[in-house]
């Protein structure tokens, strides 16, 4: 029963000449919670703004429920935003910042007044009503401006980065209870963010953007275990990417070369020849460290260890020069598992576990995007 | 408390600065205005006693009674007509370019640069009976005779509109500059159009603002003698005329000071009026 609720069609917008968004396509689902996930200047804020109405495309349409919504104003448009500095109205109260929207649609006070009261109690702040919006902490503030937009019934809430003002834990505290809210109302959620750690553990979907383009759109698994190209390669998750090249092909395998050593691997859905540059992604928790004196995989020696709890995270230095991580998971039957700084080892991984991507020619960025 | 004030020498210093500027400069003279308000005329020292109160029962007199109308009058309406132009020029104002902001604050702020006495004469010039208004009317042909613009009271309501209006503007200026884009936003996205949106989100949030801007247009309006003196004529006073012609022409300096403490309280009730206004709409945080 998964419908489509809200389409855009060729969406473009551009400002003083810079193009923001190139001819965007994409459907929102009834019931789903979409996150739109990029970089800063990614366009993503820009698709937000045009679905709200509060900027115009340049070119296409969007289309709500069947019904052309692309000239609607703001105000005319049957869905409601949650602003990234949550945007409260500071002179008027939790009550009256939350029937706002229901006393623009005239409603009768006894109706405000129940559906008002029913809206704060599901956000956990009944007690909260007469208070003025800088009484509050930024969590609560938060939750007043969630308040105000859902009580309006909107058939799909857009939120604006909502939590990048929260500090971690009221952040982790804030997703589960995001989610929990979209559950119980049953809308359609379609959540901004940069964080694609917040994008993964919250979304249904997440469409991932960059340059104005989407690069990828899927389940936060299909993100992680399947990216389809480097950007998101390296934006969702750790990666560890190894330049190889392809030296010859079979019906289901590919023969490559990897850091020196030849290996065969499973034939990716993109067209490859012999000859090709490839990149073979590994994430963290692919990663073998074997014993030096194996024989398999590549030396290298362990120029960082942090103890994360469940799990050691390690760097290991190739003779290349490149720097792999490894996240391994404790051992039960080896309480002494743990590497010394300089230690030699070998870096391996479980055949079958790598994907494989084109090379697009474009160097490694630094660290965290 | 004492180790304190050796630590702290130069806080200490400022504060000790502040508060004997305060007390000469402020206190002292208010203390001076009300004594002499309370005094008796004399034609030689100007001050002599006994106490008394005649002063402020002469201001009750049926002619100063009209002038302070008058004057509160002229006052009101240089108010609301700064307000009414001053209050869209500072919405667009904050609109514009970053850019062109700056360089229209500064074109705003040039005229402070000349004695506002002279500006006032220049008022004079472009509304006198042979004045650039008059003659270029006429050389137009829109008008035969010259009209009578100057020593009306619609000359001295120019005269303050246009001295004042940079005192309305740039506190209104403020206020729309810290409006957050966001909740007007926020305000149609809850389905308010335009007309909603100005009554209930943004004219609450530039209050302040306005008020701010009455209290620096209306105030001066009051005392402002040389523009009544220069553009009015003789039936177009302000209570800073009065005042002025007690203590230089009459030479009734504590009739003069009565009429001071007057317009000293309508100013402390105007500022009261405004702390109140803000405290009503709160401590906005961010």
């Amino acid at each position: 029963m998964t419908k489509t609720l809200l389409s855009i069609r060729g969406v473009a917008k551009a400002y003083q000449g810079r193009t923001v968004l190139d001819a965007l396509d994409l459907d929102i689902l009834d019931g789903e919670f979409l996150t739109l996930l990029g970089p800063s200047g990614c366009g993503k804020t820009t698709l937000l703004r045009l679905l709200g109405g509060f900027e115009q495309p340049d070119q296409g349409e969007i289309t709500l429920a069947g019904e052309s919504i692309t000239a609607l104003p703001p105000e005319r448009r049957p869905l409601n935003t949650v602003f990234q500095h949550y945007a409260l109205f500071p002179h008027m109260t939790v009550f009256d910042n939350v029937a706002y929207g229901l006393r623009m649609e005239k409603r009768p006070r006894d109706e405000i007044r129940q559906r008002v009261t029913e809206v704060l109690t599901l956000v956990q702040l009944q007690d909260f009503a007469t208070r003025k919006p800088h009484q509050l902490s930024g969590g609560q503030q938060q939750r007043v401006a969630i308040a105000r937009a859902v009580v309006k019934r909107p058939r799909l809430l857009l939120l604006d980065e909502p939590l990048s003002a929260l500090d971690y834990k009221l952040r982790r505290s804030m997703q589960i209870e995001l989610k929990r809210l979209q559950r119980e109302l049953g809308i359609a959620f379609v959540f901004v963010t940069h964080d694609q750690e917040e994008a993964l553990s919250m979304s249904d979907r997440v469409v991932v953007l960059k340059d104005g383009v989407i690069q990828q759109m899927g389940t936060p698994r299909e993100l992680y275990e399947r990216p389809a190209n480097l950007f998101t390669a390296r934006f969702i998750g750790e990666a560890n990417l190894f330049p190889g090249r392809v030296t010859g092909l079979e019906a289901h395998h590919l023969m490559v070369e990897v850091l020196g050593l030849p290996r065969r691997l499973r034939r990716p859905a993109f067209a490859v020849s012999a000859g090709d540059a490839i990149q073979v992604l590994l994430r963290p928790e692919d990663i073998r460290v074997l014993e030096p004196s194996r024989d398999a995989g590549i030396p290298g020696v362990v120029i960082e260890r942090n103890y994360k709890g469940s799990t050691l995270d390690s760097l290991i230095e190739l003779e290349s020069g490149q720097q792999v991580l490894a996240s391994e998971f404790f051992d039960e039957d080896d309480p002494t598992f743990d590497y010394s700084l300089g230690e030699r080892v070998r870096v391996s991984w479980v055949d079958g576990w790598e994907w494989v991507l084109p090379d697009d020619g474009k160097p490694v960025p630094e660290e965290g995007a | 408390m004492f180790g304190q004030a050796f630590r702290q020498p130069f806080k200490n210093a400022v504060l000790l600065l502040v508060w004997v500027w305060l007390l000469a400069l402020v206190l002292v003279p208010n203390v001076l205005v009300v004594g002499t308000s309370l005094l008796t005329r004399d034609p030689v020292d100007f001050l002599t006693l006994p106490f008394t109160l005649e002063n402020y029962q002469r201001l009750m007199d049926p002619l100063y009674v009209q002038v302070f109308l008058h004057s509160l009058y002229m006052a009101a309406v240089t108010t609301v007509l700064c307000l009414l132009i001053g209050y869209p020029f500072a919405w667009a104002l904050a609109g514009v370019d970053k850019r062109w902001q700056t360089l229209l604050i500064f074109l705003l702020i040039v005229p402070f640069w000349t004695n506002s006495l002279v500006r006032t004469y220049a008022i004079k010039m472009l509304l006198a009976g042979n004045g650039l208004i008059n003659s270029g009317l006429q050389s137009l042909g829109v008008i035969d005779q010259p009209l009578e613009l100057l020593y009306t009271e619609t000359a001295v309501i120019i005269g303050l509109v246009y001295l004042l209006l940079p005192f309305m503007i740039l506190p209104l200026y403020a206020v729309f500059e810290d409006l957050k884009k966001e909740l007007v936003m926020a305000s149609h996205d809850l389905g308010a159009g335009r007309l909603p949106t100005f009554l209930h989100v943004i004219v609450p949030l530039t209050l302040p603002g306005v008020i701010a801007g009455v209290l620096l247009v209306f105030l001066p309006a009051m005392g402002m003698f040389y523009v009544a003196d220069v553009l009015g004529g003789a039936r177009n006073l302000l209570v800073g005329n009065v005042i002025k012609n007690q203590f230089l022409d009459a030479r009734d300096w504590p009739f003069g000071a009565a009429a001071s403490v007057l317009l000293t309280l309508a100013m402390a009730f105007l500022l009261l009026a405004h702390r109140f206004s803000r405290r009503r709409l709160g401590e906005e945080g961010a």
